[in-house]
């Protein structure tokens, strides 16, 4: 259960894991971005994304099978995303049965779609830690302490959740143990009685985490935390080169993927003015 | 002038209901000073009070010259006064070991560099050196207790606290800790451990016996351990070579009022 701990953090050293984690996030949502720019019948732009990926793979020394196996994970969402399309879709000429060759064409649309979203996904969190993660996102929401958004705060709180996670969930178990050794029942009855069943373990569990966050915060003090006036950073993050290299391939990723559509669309138009 | 002197402090959760009572002591240079008494007798409330997670009713306490009264100095008294609790799990804010250790020289507002060495004094004083990139959640509780302290030492206090901070760990983890806590006062860092193991309480300079808020008796080990009856009334037993050493002179053997282990293996030495 302990593997559920947010994301699946892959460690090595390499390339990708040396980056700065903020560049690798902006990295990521770019690339997000571009996937999205995909039109569809223009598959040549997922090619190019894919592309991106493997290279990014390649770079972080992760194994194929690792980045594979987040797909593995929302294999249902795929497959369910792709029937909604195949049966639905009523535009185009009928291929088969209720199945028209525009639902097809959009069927391999979402899924590839999906499927290049969450390897770009998975590659981050697979080569940034959970707490390097946090610091990126601390360290992109940093100019928004200007508008008096308590961005320090805000990380740490990240932080303390990712740090009791693993220590939550071990609660959990044991209060699960603790409540069938007093005969509870957790595993028949339909899905309703299955969750009632839980409310004794819900409880303890919430009553735990109140407790545990007043020591939490006795301990803070005693460590003479005072919010982040005058607070300095142990880590700090660096901007290299090689941050900026990432920077320049997602960002000639997105512009290929841009002059490809107006490519396409520049030539259809010119096919239309032909046939005019 | 003590490191901390605490002058007649009283305390009270609710009204008309005194928790602690017009209690005074005060603590030296390197001094081991251990707070004993049964549940409810007020030893985590005094922890309390020691580095101002809690401000007396009544009476102040002085920490390197800043007042208890003062609100502007509790900052200078929790550095100077650290604190470790009795769950580890607890009291660790970060995944990384490291991370964890910087929280509070980061809150001092330490440059990095700094912090750095910090980190590295404060783990070598634990002797966990080998664990500043390891994960909390993989060590054992003696080790996650260690850390613990380290994040507590790396304030560089005068004098740290342990609040029952044995009370959770196996016997490998205790003797973790109190190989620490000998090392640590070598520096010259005083320890008030607060505890109910009174195998602990026999190695510390004085012993402080709390009930109902105040203290009892005082005094060195020998003084407190050799009150026998007055400690079964305040529902506390002797240390285990104290209770051996009872039934030794029981059957003949003389050993004398001995309470600690040394003492103990002295005097059968000499009796062989």
């Amino acid at each position: 259960m302990r593997d559920l701990s947010f994301g699946s953090y892959f460690p090595a050293i390499s390339f990708v894991h040396k980056m700065d984690a903020r560049a690798k996030i902006l990295i990521a949502v770019a690339y997000m971005v571009a996937v999205f720019l995909v039109t569809a019948f223009h598959f040549l732009g997922f090619g190019a994304c894919l592309l991106f990926v493997l290279i990014a793979t390649i770079a972080a020394k992760v194994p194929f099978k690792l980045v594979l196996k987040s797909i593995k994970t929302i294999i249902f969402f795929v497959v369910f995303s792709a029937v909604l399309q195949l049966f639905f879709n009523k535009s185009g000429t009928v291929v088969f049965w209720v199945i028209t060759d525009v639902g097809l064409l959009n069927a391999g649309f979402i899924i590839a779609r999906i499927i290049l979203i969450v390897l770009g996904a998975s590659l981050l969190t697979l080569t940034t830690s959970p707490v390097e993660l946090a610091d990126g996102i601390e360290g992109i929401l940093y100019p928004l302490k200007w508008i008096k958004f308590p961005v320090h705060e805000f990380a740490l709180i990240m932080s303390i959740a990712l740090r009791f996670i693993p220590t939550l969930i071990d609660e959990t178990d044991r209060i699960i143990k603790a409540q069938k050794a007093r005969g509870a029942d957790f595993e028949s009855g339909n899905i309703f009685k299955r969750a009632k069943a839980l409310i004794p373990v819900l409880i303890p569990l919430l009553i735990s985490s109140f407790r545990r966050a007043d020591e939490l915060a006795d301990a803070m003090d005693s460590r003479c935390y005072a919010g982040s006036k005058n607070r300095t950073k142990y880590k700090k993050m660096h901007f290299t080169l090689r941050d900026l290299l990432g920077v320049i391939l997602v960002a000639g990723l997105i512009v290929g993927i841009v002059f490809l559509n107006n490519f396409y669309l520049l030539s259809e138009l010119a096919t239309i003015a032909g046939a005019l | 002038m003590s490191l901390l002197e605490v002058k007649n402090v009283s305390f009270s959760y609710e009204k008309n209901k005194t928790t602690i009572k017009g209690v005074s002591f005060s603590v030296e240079k390197g001094e081991f000073v251990a707070i004993i008494g049964h549940n409810g007798s007020g030893k985590s409330t005094l922890a309390k009070l020691l580095n101002g997670l809690l401000k007396p009713s009544g009476g102040e306490i002085i920490v390197g010259g800043y007042s208890s009264k003062d609100k502007s100095a509790l900052f200078e008294i929790r550095k100077r006064v650290g604190m470790v609790f009795q769950n580890p799990d607890n009291q660790l804010i970060a995944s990384i070991v490291e991370d964890d250790i910087a929280f509070g020289p980061e809150n001092l507002g330490i440059p990095r560099e700094e912090i750095g060495e910090r980190i590295d004094f404060a783990l070598r004083s634990v002797g966990m050196e080998k664990f500043r990139k390891a994960s909390p959640e993989r060590l054992s509780g003696g080790q996650k207790q260690r850390i613990a302290i380290a994040g507590v030492l790396a304030l560089k206090p005068h004098i740290l606290v342990l609040d029952e901070s044995t009370a959770m760990l196996d016997p490998q983890g205790r003797k973790e800790i109190a190989e620490v806590v000998d090392d640590l006062r070598k520096q010259g860092v005083a320890v008030i451990a607060i505890t109910h193991y009174m195998d602990e309480a026999v190695k510390a300079d004085k012993i402080l016996v709390l009930d109902r808020g105040e203290i009892a008796i005082s005094g060195t080990p020998k003084e407190v351990f050799s009150q026998k009856e007055r400690l079964g009334e305040l529902g506390l037993e002797l240390p285990l070579a104290g209770i051996i050493a009872e039934k030794l002179c029981a059957r003949g053997v003389n050993v004398g009022g001995v309470v600690s282990e040394t003492e103990l293996t002295e005097a059968l030495w000499k009796l062989l």
